[in-house]
C-alpha cells in the first residue's frame, strides 16, 4: 500500500511519497506530457565535441603528455552524453543534469586552454588536466595509501566519538546525576576545538596515531553529545506513557522509544561531528601523523610539487563528500518514516 | 468490523449498572477508587485536582466520565493506569492495589501518540514487543488489525493515516495486549463528526466483542449516553461525584429517545450547561 494510494481513500490533496513528482519549493512538475527532449545535454554534447577539439587541434604551449588521450577522453565524454540522452529510459535524469554537463564542460574548455594551450596560468602553480593526471598516475602508489590512511583514520575517529556521543547524550538526558557532572564539562571543554589539544596529545600519548584518533574522538564527540542530549529531553512524555501502560520496561523506553523518536537530531549532530572530523583529520595528518593526505599535502607542498599537491586535495574531496553521501544515505534509511514530512 | 468471539453481544446492557460484582463469574477488571485525593503542584502551590474521590465500577462495565473541562477526568485515568500516584486514598483493580503501569490496563489518549517511526503493524506489535512475547503473539497483531479494520494499512506509517485511522490504529495497539480495563481519555474529540459518530459504533462493537472494562472520559454528554452502562458525573475541580446516572435504554442507542433526553438534560443542568444557561 503506498502512500498516494492512501491519500486517494482518505485525504485528498495529501501529496504522495514515491514517484519522482516535482511539486514543491521549485514549482510545477515535469511528468506525463510525453518525450521531451533533453536541450540542455544537446548542448552539453556540442560543448564537449567542441572542448574534444580544441585540445587535440590547438597545439601544446606547455609541456604535457596525454594531450591526444585527453582529447579522446573528452570527445567519449560527448558521445556518452549524446547516447544517454536518446535512451527514453534514462532521458529524465539526463535532463535534470544536462546544464551541469554542459557547465563542466566549460570548465574544462577554460582549464584546457589557460594551461596547456596558452600557458596564461603557469607551472609550477598552476597545472593542466593532463598535468594533474600524469602526477597523480606517476605517484599512485603513495596517494593510494595515502588515501586508505585517511580513509581509516576517518572510520575509527568517527565511529569511535560518534559511539561515545550517542551513549554520553542518552546518559545525561536519562540520569539527572550524570548530568550535573558531565554538562560543565561538555559545555567548558566541548566548544574548544578539538585540534587546540594537539601538543598536549601529542605529548600525553604513546603513538601520535593514538592521540590523532583521540583528537577526532572528541572533535565528534562534542556536537554529537549535544544533540543526542537535546533530542531524548525533548522527546513527550506521552510516548513514554503509552509504553508503560503497554509494559515497556526502562530498556524498551530508552532504546526503543527515546532514541529512535530522537535519530533526527542525532543525526544533525552526526553530520556537525563529521564535518569537524574532517578538519581534525587534516590537521591531525600534518601536524602529527606522517601520513595520509593531510601529510601528503604539507610535503608536497613542501617542495612546490603543486601538481601532486592538487591529486591529493582530489582525493580529498573524494573522501570528504562520500563519507557526507555516505552518512545522507544512513539517514534516509533510518529516518525513511521522515520523507513527507522533512526535506533535506 | 467486528463478529468473530462475540459472547452475548447486545444483550447483557445495563445489568451492571451501578452496581456491584461481587459473585460474578467474569470478575476481572473490576475497579474501585477509595478515597482518593489528588493534588498538582502549580508554582509551588498544591492545586487540589480531585477531593476524596470514592468510585464503585463493576467488571465488565462501560462506564462514561463527564465532568467540566480542566476537573480532574484525566488525572483520574492516569491514576488508574498506574502513571501516578495518588496524594491520598487508594485504587483497587480486582482487589489488588495499583502499583505502577500494568498491560493489563491499557490507556488510550486523545491523541493517537502512534510512534512515527513505526508502521501501524509495528506499532501494534509494540505491547507484545515490549513484554517480550512477539514471537508468540504475531497472530495476535494480525487479527487485532483486523479487527479495527486496519490490516490493508498494516505498512503505512502514522503520517499518512487519517484521524480516524490513526485512533484505530491506537485502539488496537491498546487491545492487542488484551487489556482487562481499557481506560479512554477523550479518544474521538479530535474527530470529525462523522468519522467520530462511526467510530463510537466501533468502540461499541469492540466492546461487545471482548467485554473488556471501559471507561470512557468524555465531555460529549450524548456520546457518554449513547455508549456507555452508567454515566458519572464529576464537578468543577477539584472533582467530586456530582451523580451516578445509570443508562438502561437498550443498544442500539439514539440519543433522541425520550428517556435519553430526560438524562440528557438533567446531566447537562449539573454540567451547568443545561437550559437555564442559555436564557
Amino acid at each position: 500500500m503506498t502512500a498516494s494510494a492512501i491519500g486517494d481513500v482518505e485525504r485528498a490533496g495529501h501529496s504522495g511519497g514515491s514517484g519522482g513528482s516535482t511539486a514543491g519549493p521549485y514549482g510545477k512538475g515535469g511528468r506525463g506530457v510525453g518525450f521531451r527532449p533533453p536541450v540542455a545535454a544537446y548542448f552539453a554534447v556540442l560543448v564537449w565535441a567542441v572542448a574534444a577539439a580544441l585540445t587535440l587541434l590547438l597545439p601544446d604551449r606547455q609541456d604535457v603528455p596525454y594531450t591526444s588521450a585527453l582529447g579522446v577522453v573528452a570527445a567519449l565524454v560527448a558521445l556518452a552524453v549524446l547516447v544517454l540522452a536518446l535512451v527514453a529510459r534514462v532521458a529524465e535524469r539526463i535532463r535534470h543534469w544536462g546544464p551541469w554537463l554542459a557547465a563542466s564542460g566549460y570548465w574544462f574548455v577554460f582549464w584546457e586552454v589557460s594551461t596547456a594551450k596558452t600557458d596564461r596560468l603557469s607551472v609550477p602553480y598552476f597545472t593542466s588536466p593532463q598535468g594533474l593526471w600524469e602526477a597523480m598516475w606517476n605517484d599512485h602508489d603513495l596517494l593510494v595509501s595515502s588515501f586508505l590512511n585517511s580513509l581509516r583514520l576517518l572510520v575509527i575517529g568517527f565511529t569511535l566519538g560518534a559511539v561515545a556521543g550517542v551513549l554520553t547524550g542518552i546518559s545525561m538526558a536519562w540520569w539527572r546525576r550524570t548530568d550535573y557532572w558531565v554538562h560543565p564539562i561538555l559545555m567548558s571543554l566541548g566548544p574548544v576545538p578539538a585540534t587546540a589539544w594537539l601538543p598536549l596529545i601529542l605529548v600525553i600519548f604513546p603513538s601520535t596515531y593514538s592521540g590523532s584518533v583521540f583528537m577526532m574522538t572528541i572533535a565528534v564527540w562534542f556536537p554529537v553529545t549535544v544533540l543526542t542530549r537535546s533530542g531524548i529531553s525533548g522527546v513527550g512524555r506521552a510516548y513514554y506513557d503509552v509504553a508503560q501502560t503497554l509494559g515497556a520496561g526502562s530498556g524498551y523506553l530508552v532504546w526503543r522509544v527515546a532514541v529512535p523518536a530522537a535519530l533526527p537530531q542525532i543525526f544533525v549532530g552526526l553530520f556537525m561531528g563529521l564535518g569537524s572530523s574532517f578538519i581534525t583529520l587534516v590537521v591531525a595528518e600534518m601536524l602529527g601523523v606522517k601520513d595520509g593526505l593531510g601529510w601528503y599535502i604539507q610535503w608536497t607542498k613542501g617542495w612546490a610539487a603543486y601538481p601532486r599537491m592538487y591529486g591529493a586535495i582530489v582525493l580529498m574531496i573524494v573522501l570528504c563528500a562520500g563519507a557526507m553521501t555516505v552518512l545522507f544515505k544512513l539517514r534516509s534509511r533510518a529516518l525513511r518514516w521522515q520523507k513527507d514530512l522533512v526535506r533535506w | 468490523m467486528v463478529g468473530n468471539s462475540v459472547n452475548g453481544a447486545g444483550g447483557t446492557n445495563g445489568s451492571t449498572a451501578g452496581g456491584e460484582v461481587a459473585g460474578r463469574t467474569v470478575t476481572v477488571g473490576g475497579v474501585r477508587v477509595a478515597g482518593v485525593t489528588h493534588e498538582y503542584a502549580l508554582h509551588g502551590r498544591p492545586l487540589p485536582v480531585l477531593d476524596d474521590l470514592t468510585l464503585t465500577i463493576g467488571s465488565g462495565e462501560f462506564t462514561a466520565v463527564v465532568g467540566p473541562s480542566g476537573s480532574g477526568k484525566s488525572t483520574l485515568l492516569r491514576l488508574l493506569a498506574g502513571l501516578e500516584t495518588p496524594t491520598r486514598g487508594r485504587l483497587f483493580v480486582d482487589g489488588r492495589p495499583i502499583q505502577g503501569p500494568h498491560p493489563s490496563r491499557a490507556l488510550v489518549f486523545q491523541d493517537p501518540t502512534l510512534f512515527p517511526w513505526r508502521t501501524v503493524r509495528r506499532n501494534v506489535e509494540v505491547g507484545p514487543q515490549a513484554r517480550g512475547k512477539l514471537g508468540e503473539q504475531r497472530d495476535r497483531v494480525g487479527e487485532t488489525l483486523e479487527l479495527v479494520g486496519l490490516s490493508a494499512f498494516a505498512d503505512a506509517y502514522p503520517s499518512q493515516l487519517s484521524g480516524g485511522m490513526a485512533q484505530r490504529a491506537a485502539l488496537a495497539r491498546a487491545l492487542v495486549n488484551e487489556p482487562e480495563l481499557l481506560l479512554l481519555d477523550e479518544p474521538l474529540g479530535r474527530l470529525d463528526a462523522l468519522t467520530r459518530l462511526a467510530m463510537q459504533r466501533e468502540l461499541l462493537n469492540l466492546w461487545l466483542a471482548r467485554r473488556f472494562t471501559a471507561i470512557l472520559v468524555t465531555h460529549d454528554v450524548d456520546e457518554a449516553l449513547r455508549l456507555a452502562d452508567r454515566v458519572i458525573v464529576l464537578s468543577d475541580r477539584p472533582a467530586r461525584v456530582l451523580a451516578d446516572v445509570p443508562v438502561t435504554a437498550p443498544r442500539p442507542r439514539l440519543t433522541d429517545e425520550a428517556e435519553l433526553r430526560v438524562q440528557r438534560r438533567h446531566i447537562l443542568d449539573l454540567l451547568g450547561a443545561g437550559a437555564d444557561a442559555w436564557t
